[in-house]
């Protein structure tokens, strides 16, 4: 902004700032005047304050306290004090000294004294299954005390197998990539590679495939229903566009597990919709919609609806009749004339409202945990599972943490593409 | 103002003026109704000559949006029908018609630069490519917008992008440009710089302007003919000067220009004249436009018919008391109220000086007066949609 451009809402402080022009002084102008801008900028900023605090406390400092869980885990280091200083000077392959095998004796029998050998043992079996059972049949034989440490751990395979020093290594460092690897799928190798982990282990890549193939699915299904409707409301009288408006966001003001727990009437093997399809004839035999994708993807679809639909109305609200008058009288025929001056102006609502739909059914949780089978859980049911079922927050964190990672990737795809500002999500 | 070397090759130029004097494009007993009772456009018969600039003018729901939409496409007519070069075209989709348009709002392509803009209905067209592209710049040479060729409309004032509206408007050379109020958004000044270019393009390019407007000042400046339009249907339909000396209804006297009317009733009727009493005492002579005797008149009258004089030579003559000066800087207006309490805007010179309350004799020619029966319509049907 120039120095000769008050702003509104400084109007006043302006008109002073002009007899300082007048004396030649411009300079001066354009200090009072940012000195001015500056309070007006303090205090908008002080009233937005309240939420801004609420949103740092509880949406900001949550998530990165809950995301650093996905790289910080210090409970293996503060566990296996001794282990962790006999590994420093092991090469990583092959079997450690005994030395070593002697330090980490030593870290679980004191574990066992202060009550904490269970936590160890769980935390150890989060990076490497079957680890729980090894160390606490360990901890008895140790604690019974009738032979040698060392010989009590060379007695139990489990230890001397090839991949469990280097878990036991990654782990005395608390700053730790596993959860992120294991999240893809991946691994260090024994030799400081990273490779896949074996097929059978493998599931988050297909997790997160299936989520965003649903994800694209909604979306899609959305965008075919709700651009016609959205044109017929922006096109009808004001009276019957608020109508359709209200019939549009009535099931949005229902709860989104009450609308699941509709579909799941509706879509039971014996639910009206499979009785329509019989009495239609348009099916043989009853469907399973029930825990099954394309349940599923119904309905998501039913709930996303006016996610999609309002940003894309909201543009074409926008646009004059007199565009089509004019494209027409110029000589398009109507396809030419929607493909070339409609379309490119409503296709920032129709991104708009894709984003939105598609980055919302990223991280849907109920509907696919009551309508989805087996297959169909999203990796949200999985955060969820291991935060609520396996307490294993590490692990949750580095999910939710590529989830993360591939939404602002895609959504910066999408500013990339469009222009941000030009992005019409209200 | 505008180069020679600019000027866009019109076919309709080529005619001869006279030559397509009739029926280029016609309406015959033309009927729109939208909810089936009442009419926006009634039995209307209008026929535009090539190369006529004609205007249709009236107040807001007198159907000449409705009539004008009737001709590019946008609306269908419940009844009669719109002949355009001797082809009716009831079955032809405004895509069809190559007619340019140009509306209130331009309605240009936002997400268009000012160049593709004036592309897009050639481009429709299969026009080569290096042929549009000569084509675009002679039509943006011809509004003196080439240097503005890749800028959004946005970007551009008012009266830049209603230049560009004409320019698309223009640019395929259709023999008929329609014109939906394009200067309604400028400011006065702009408005008249932008009637004088329409009317150098107009008579330049040689094309048929059916232009509508509900600025009768407009329609007086820009056109050959004006249709009048009240109620659905035409009130009267003749060049400027018949509209502004010889109105054929008190509706039109009124709308076109300043007037002055006297309420009164019709005394007695003499071949083109009639004598009227007017309400409140006094009388004046004037010309009889379909009124009879008896019945209750309007009688017309322009300010500037009006002198500040002794009456002489027969005369009306009316005594009045001055109720107020408007000073115009060329001119000044005289509010001179009658005995029987109606009053006269006068105009007068600037350098007349007389102060409320000053007795003054107001006198007029007969054939100045215009005698209009009171009731005075145009038959058809009150509409309360077409704009």
């Amino acid at each position: 902004m120039s120095a000769l451009e008050p702003t509104k809402l400084d109007r006043p402080r302006a008109s002073r700032d002009w007899s300082a022009a007048d004396s030649g002084t411009a300079k001066s102008v354009a200090a009072a005047l940012r000195r001015a801008d500056l309070g007006d900028r303090l205090r908008s900023l002080a009233l937005a304050a309240p939420l801004l605090v609420l949103l740092a406390l509880s949406f900001g400092i949550p998530i990165v306290l809950l995301l650093s869980r996905a790289v910080y885990d210090p409970t293996i280091a503060d566990a296996l004090p001794q282990t962790s200083q006999a590994l420093r000077g092991w090469n990583g392959t092959g079997l450690p000294d005994d030395a070593a095998f002697l330090a980490l004796a030593a870290d679980l029998r004191s574990n066992q004294a202060k009550g904490t050998a269970y936590e160890l043992a769980k935390s150890l079996n989060a990076r490497l299954p079957g680890a729980r059972s090894q160390v606490l049949k360990t901890v008895r034989q140790l604690e019974a005390a009738d032979r040698p440490p060392l010989e009590v751990m060379k007695a139990v395979p489990f230890w001397s197998a090839p991949g469990t020093w280097p878990v036991i290594e990654s782990g005395t460092h608390s700053v730790t990539s596993f959860y992120l690897l294991s999240a893809l799928d991946l691994r260090w190798n024994g030799d400081g590679g990273i490779e896949r982990v074996s097929p059978e282990q493998a599931i988050f890549v297909q997790v997160f495939m299936r989520t965003f193939f649903v994800a694209a699915a909604v979306t899609l299904a959305t965008l075919i229903l709700g651009f016609p409707l959205a044109y017929l409301i922006a096109s009808v009288p004001k009276g019957l566009a608020a109508i359709l408006i209200v019939a549009v966001l009535l099931p949005f003001w229902t709860s989104i597990l009450v609308r699941t727990a509709a579909w799941t009437v509706l879509l039971q093997k014996f639910g009206l919709v499979n009785d329509l399809l019989l009495w239609l004839g348009v099916a043989d035999d009853r469907l399973d919609l029930m825990y099954s994708r394309i349940g599923l993807i119904i309905a998501m679809t039913h709930i996303q609806l006016p996610f999609t639909l309002l940003p894309i109305y909201s543009v074409m609200r926008t646009i004059q009749p007199s565009q089509m008058k004019a494209a027409y009288s110029l000589g398009a025929k109507p396809y030419t004339a929607f493909r070339r001056v409609y379309l490119p102006q409503v296709f920032p609502g129709v991104m708009a409202g894709c984003l939105l739909t598609f980055i919302l059914c990223l991280g849907y949780y109920i509907t696919p945990a009551l309508i989805g089978g087996a297959s169909d859980q999203l990796i949200s049911n999985f955060i969820a599972s291991y935060v609520n079922v396996e307490l294993n927050w590490e692990m949750a964190a580095a999910l939710s943490f590529i989830l993360l990672v591939f939404t602002l990737a895609l959504f910066g795809i999408f500013a990339r593409i469009l222009g941000l500002d030009r992005l019409k999500l209200v | 103002m505008i180069a020679e070397a600019t000027v866009l090759p019109a076919d309709s130029a080529a005619a001869a003026p006279d030559a397509g004097r009739q029926g280029f494009v016609e309406f015959v007993d033309v009927e729109k109704s939208y909810d089936g009772r009442t009419f926006a456009v009634t039995l209307l018969n209008l026929s535009v000559a090539r190369g006529e600039f004609l205007t249709l003018l009236g107040p807001s729901g007198s159907g000449k949006t409705t009539t004008l939409n009737m001709l590019a496409g946008f609306e269908r007519p419940t009844g009669g029908v719109i002949t355009l070069e001797g082809r009716s075209v009831d079955r032809l989709p405004p895509y069809e018609r190559n007619i340019g348009m140009v509306f209130q709002n331009y309605a240009l392509f936002p997400h268009m630069s000012v160049e593709e803009n004036v592309a897009f209905p050639l481009s429709v067209r299969k026009i080569t490519k290096a042929d549009v592209a000569s084509r675009v710049g002679r039509a943006l040479d011809m509004v003196r917008l080439r240097q503005f060729g890749d800028r959004r409309p946005a970007q551009l004032s008012g009266g830049q992008q209603q230049r560009v509206a004409l320019a698309r408007a223009l640019v395929f050379e259709p023999s008929l440009v329609l014109m939906d109020e394009p200067l309604g958004a400028l400011d006065k000044k702009l408005r008249e710089h932008m009637q004088l270019e329409i009317k150098q393009l107009h008579t330049m390019l040689g094309v048929t302007i059916v232009y509508v407007t509900h600025d009768q000042s407009e329609a007086l400046t820009m056109s050959d003919r004006v249709a009048v339009f009240n109620n659905g249907g035409i009130a009267q339909l003749g060049s400027p000067d018949d509209l502004y000396n010889t109105p054929q209804s008190s509706f039109v006297a009124s709308f076109i220009g300043e007037n002055n009317t006297l309420e009164g009733k019709v005394e007695r009727t003499s071949g083109k004249e009639c004598r009227v009493a007017l309400d409140g005492g006094g009388s004046v002579a004037a010309l009889a436009i379909g009124v009879t005797e008896g019945a209750p008149c309007h009688v017309a009258i322009r300010p500037e018919r009006l002198k500040l004089a002794p009456a002489s030579n027969g005369a009306n003559a009316l005594a009045a008391t001055v109720d107020g000066r408007i000073y115009l800087g060329d001119h000044q207006r005289l509010l001179a109220r009658l005995e029987n309490g109606q009053v006269l805007t006068v105009k007068v010179g600037p350098e007349a000086t007389m102060g409320n309350g000053e007795p003054v004799t107001v006198s007029c020619a007969p054939n100045d007066c215009r005698a209009f029966p009171a009731d005075a319509g145009t038959g058809g049907s009150i509409s309360k949609t077409g704009e």
